[in-house]
């Protein structure tokens, strides 16, 4: 209950108003987001920020059922940010480094699911270069193969990249894109899975009003 | 608190008015005409409740507050402009001075100091950005950049810093009082942008420029010149310092320069592709959609009415 608070303060207080004014969304087709779990967010990854204006767009009173998936090696390095990820965030903390076995890398994923909850999780894998999209990685299916019934939600985000980017400690206000695209469902391949997730961010991308400002 | 002077009174009730009256004719058509789609014009006519809804409050506070609020419009104005157009990773500080030239300028206009006012963003900032790129030191799109830069904030912090400086000028109509000359400004621009449509639609036949807009004919342009101008002759004495004639040259100046500042931005969603700059205002687009004529009819009426005037 006291982490539900300190989740509903720091969002409301703080994350909410500095999405709204300091940066500004172009938000497009959110009445497509999910309103119940189980399901899973699927977005492209640009900057920290990414994970914040995504969860802003839920309403307050569901922003303890959002939890997105982060490297354990990169947010549990450092004793405050890892006290800040876990209990302010509610990150799920997966470990990139140490892989036995798949059931046992998405195990806490997969208890999230089971609890109704909604997933955020990147099927990039990091953040790589702003605003250049790398190839998709195909965890994504693993995590999902055996809960055929859970949607994925692609997201395409364009713009966040610029506000802070990767290694940039001055954040710079600049309008942002969302894109909610139509939720897939699971497929028998994990290249499926993926190719249809990539053709859905090509299909949004020129939805996007911040694009034509990277194109070189 | 809340102390307007008598004209400007009336010319919010006016504005209420119409307001209330385009809400009705709302309620009428959707009745009418049950089975086309309205959400368009209703999202619209909601808008324009709150545009001037906030105005209104704003400019009868008082004038400090109505200066920060018409700052925070050209922050507004500038993150979407330097959001859409293209620009380098690497110009992210230079951006950020861009900025911060913000506060400093409407300080200016807050301390009343035409002199810094007037030169501080063509001066200074013009000068000062392209150093901050030096000391980046990436040269690959410099020239492209520095341009787009100053354009940007000459639009959206100089030009709509002048809306804040009619509010700081000494009051020479004391029936209409500072805010009068704003009230003047913004109802004009915008009864223009309605006008230019009306008569185009009613009789739009020859196309001005085809190229950059297909919406605007000459026809809607005359109009739209011709009523603004009129209408001007009444307005411009009540709630300015101008007399009839020179409010009929401040109708035509408001009416020809909204028309291009309009077609400006017009262009520049043209060369990017997009069809709105934002998605801020439901109905309207982006703030900057809703702003374009004023882009342009704010400096130059201001010093129609300084060289007049003042």
């Amino acid at each position: 209950m006291f982490a539900r608070i300190v989740k509903i303060l720091f969002f409301g207080l703080i994350i909410k108003p500095v999405v709204l004014i300091a940066l500004g969304l172009n938000v497009v087709n959110r009445n497509k987001l999910p309103t119940h779990g189980p399901a899973i967010l699927a977005p492209n990854h640009n900057s920290h920020l990414d994970t914040m204006v995504l969860m802003s767009l839920f309403p307050l009173r569901m922003i303890h059922k959002v939890r997105p998936v982060a490297a354990a090696d990169y947010f549990l390095a450092n004793r405050i940010i890892a006290w800040f990820a876990l209990h302010v965030i509610g990150i799920i903390p997966l470990n990139r480094k140490q892989v036995t076995r798949k059931a046992q890398l998405f195990e806490q994923c997969h208890e999230t699911l089971k609890k109704n909850e909604i997933l955020i999780f990147f099927p990039e894998g990091s953040r790589g270069e702003p605003e250049k999209m790398a190839q998709l990685k195909k965890g994504i299916f693993h995590l999902i193969s055996d809960y055929k019934s859970v949607l994925v939600y692609p997201v395409m985000m364009h713009g966040l990249g610029r506000s802070l980017p990767k290694g940039e400690a001055l954040f710079v206000p600049f309008n942002c894109d969302v894109i909610v695209g139509e939720p897939l469902s699971c497929t028998s391949h994990a290249n499926e899975l993926v190719q249809e997730i990539e053709r859905q961010f090509n299909l949004m991308r020129p939805l996007c009003l911040t694009y034509r400002a990277d194109e070189e | 608190m809340f102390n307007v002077p008598d004209h400007s009174l009336y010319a919010m009730a006016l504005v209420g008015l119409i307001l209330i009256t385009a809400t009705l004719a709302y309620i009428v058509i959707s009745r009418i005409q049950r089975d086309t789609d309205h959400q368009e014009l209703k999202l619209r006519i909601q808008s324009w409740w709150w545009i001037i809804g906030a105005f209104f409050v704003v400019l009868a506070s008082n004038t400090h507050f109505a200066l920060a609020f018409i700052g925070f419009l050209s922050f507004l104005a500038l993150k979407e402009f330097l959001s859409i157009v293209p620009r380098r990773q690497t110009d992210r500080r230079a951006i950020f001075w861009l900025y911060l030239s913000i506060p400093l300028q409407y300080y200016w206009v807050a301390t009343q100091w035409y002199g810094m006012f007037i030169i501080f963003i063509p001066v200074y900032i013009f000068l000062f950005i392209p150093i901050r790129m030096v000391l980046i030191g990436d040269t690959k799109g410099f020239i492209k950049s520095a341009g787009i830069l100053n354009w940007a904030v000459m639009l959206c912090v100089f030009s709509i810093s002048h809306l804040g400086y009619l509010l700081v000028l000494p009051v020479k109509n004391s029936e209409a009082g500072a805010i009068g000359l704003v009230l003047y400004l913004l109802f004009t621009t915008q009864f223009n942008d309605v006008c230019q449509y009306v008569w185009g639609k009613l009789l739009g036949k020859h196309k001005i420029i085809p190229k950059v807009s297909p919406n605007k004919t000459w026809q809607g342009f005359i109009g739209g010149v011709f009523t603004t101008a009129t209408l001007s002759c009444f307005v411009a004495p009540a709630l300015t310092p101008l007399s009839t004639l020179q409010g009929a040259g401040a109708g035509i100046l408001i009416a020809v320069t909204g028309f291009f500042g309009d077609l400006v931005i017009s262009s520049v969603k043209r060369d990017l592709q997009i069809k709105d700059t934002g998605v801020m205002i439901p109905g309207h687009g982006g703030i900057l959609d809703r702003m374009d004529s004023l882009l342009y009819t704010s400096p130059l009426f201001f010093h129609y009415l300084y060289y007049l005037h003042y």
